[in-house]
């Protein structure tokens, strides 16, 4: 019995210690934010292997997802007599929901769990205390470059993903299936607000963005420096960064839209 | 590696991609890009019921949008509806003796202003702050409905 608890304290406690952990971790990475922006060759770099490389995954899937939006919301709407609905279906979908959080997912899945394992692989390896030794410190010469190009990508990447996804829409809704081009774009344009949706569907994926990279870079900096830890914390990277952008997401949506 | 210039050029490319995007969301799929910034004068008109009329709803003209209703209150002595659209001062030939009524777009879809242009016997025209008199208010289904079975049962 008395051992339940004491087991029961050592993980309250061990996460606790791992969140303090993470935060001073967070503090450290954006204070080397000055020294990384002075030097744009280092964040270059990353954001090619972040965000150039997703490209291709980002709008393949936005396509396909804006495809599948236009045809299963023409039948369901087409029911109702409503299919020239269509286009303030499938862009508000995708600007308010499906844009920032499959991206995000994706992003995680695609950089994020490269991120851990890279950084991970350099610690099991002592790359990192090499570089103390040498009196450069890690975090803002590898961590830093790696954090900002991630918060920088992913808005990016959720804007192409829904922009995307609309003309996938339209290629399917319109092209194939009828729908009145006008209709199409008139009632998503009289609908769809600048202000509501499409700048909170930003806000979202800069949120995203920004827990999806810290995720990442954390877990492989504080990872157990051995081949089984690497893959632990890579399998790790993916399932937090996959719940945390699908709670966050909700208590977001609460916050955006709840009040109308 | 790749050389650092393609590496830079791809990044450009990347970055200019993604804020196009942004762009083509703002102004072709949100309503950004219906705004034409141009002068408009107010025009009012009081309804007795503005049922399902909302802030930026369409004002109509023969089918073609005119403007825009900029704000929709109650005249506490008359309990009717004020309604206050913005129209676009290109249109500044329509007679003072207009109609206005409220109809709605399909069976179920959003409702809107229609203009109905008059005959024009004063030769003056809607200009800022005019009033237009002549009014038929929004349609309500339910209503309807409830009349129709009244008069079927006062009928047997």
């Amino acid at each position: 019995m008395l051992e339940f608890f004491e087991n029961l304290g050592k993980i309250t406690l061990g996460s606790f210690a791992k969140v303090g952990r993470g935060v001073f971790f967070l503090l450290h990475t954006l204070g080397g934010t000055g020294s990384v922006l002075s030097r744009p060759n280092l964040l270059i770099k990353q954001l090619y292997s972040v965000g150039v490389l997703s490209f291709l995954i980002i709008s393949i899937s936005g396509l396909f997802v804006g495809m599948v939006l236009g045809l299963q919301g023409f039948y369901i709407l087409s029911d109702f007599g409503a299919a020239e609905s269509l286009g303030v279906m499938v862009a508000a979908s995708l600007v308010r929901e499906l844009g920032p959080v499959v991206s995000a997912i994706l992003f995680a899945g695609r950089a994020g769990s490269a991120l851990t394992a890279e950084i991970g692989l350099m610690k099991a390896t002592e790359q990192l205390s090499g570089m103390e030794m040498m009196a450069v410190d890690p975090i803002m010469r590898i961590i830093t470059p790696r954090f900002l190009a991630g918060f920088i990508c992913t808005p990016l990447l959720a804007a192409l993903f829904s922009s995307i996804g609309v003309i996938g829409g339209h290629m399917v809704g319109v092209g194939m299936l009828g729908v009145d081009d006008g209709a199409f774009w008139s009632q998503m344009q009289a609908t769809i607000d600048f202000q509501k949706d499409i700048v909170n569907g930003v806000i979202k994926s800069v949120v995203f963005g920004f827990v999806v990279s810290w995720i990442s870079l954390f877990e492989g900096y504080d990872c157990i420096p051995t081949s089984e830890g690497v893959s632990r914390a890579t399998t790790r990277t993916v399932v937090n960064s996959a719940f945390s952008i699908l709670g966050l997401d909700f208590i977001l949506t609460a916050l955006m839209f709840g009040d109308t | 590696m790749q050389n650092s210039k393609t590496q830079d050029t791809l990044v450009g490319l990347f970055v200019a991609c993604g804020i196009a995007a942004l762009f083509y969301m703002a102004l072709q799929i949100s309503n950004l890009g219906t705004y034409t910034g141009s002068e408009s004068y107010t025009v009012t008109a009081h309804f007795q019921n503005s049922g399902g009329l909302k802030v930026k709803s369409p004002v109509m003209l023969a089918g073609v949008r005119i403007g825009r209703v900029a704000s929709i209150t109650l005249d506490k002595d008359t309990l009717e509806s004020v309604v206050e659209m913005h129209i676009d001062s290109k249109f500044n030939n329509l007679p003072d003796d207009s109609g206005a009524s409220i109809y709605t777009a399909g069976l179920l879809g959003e409702k809107y202003i229609s203009i109905d242009p008059g005959p024009g016997l004063s030769g003056t025209f809607l200009k800022d702050k005019s009033k237009i008199d002549n009014v038929s208010s929004a349609i309500i289904l339910e209503e309807m409905i409830g009349k129709f079975f009244l008069n079927k049962t006062e009928s047997k």
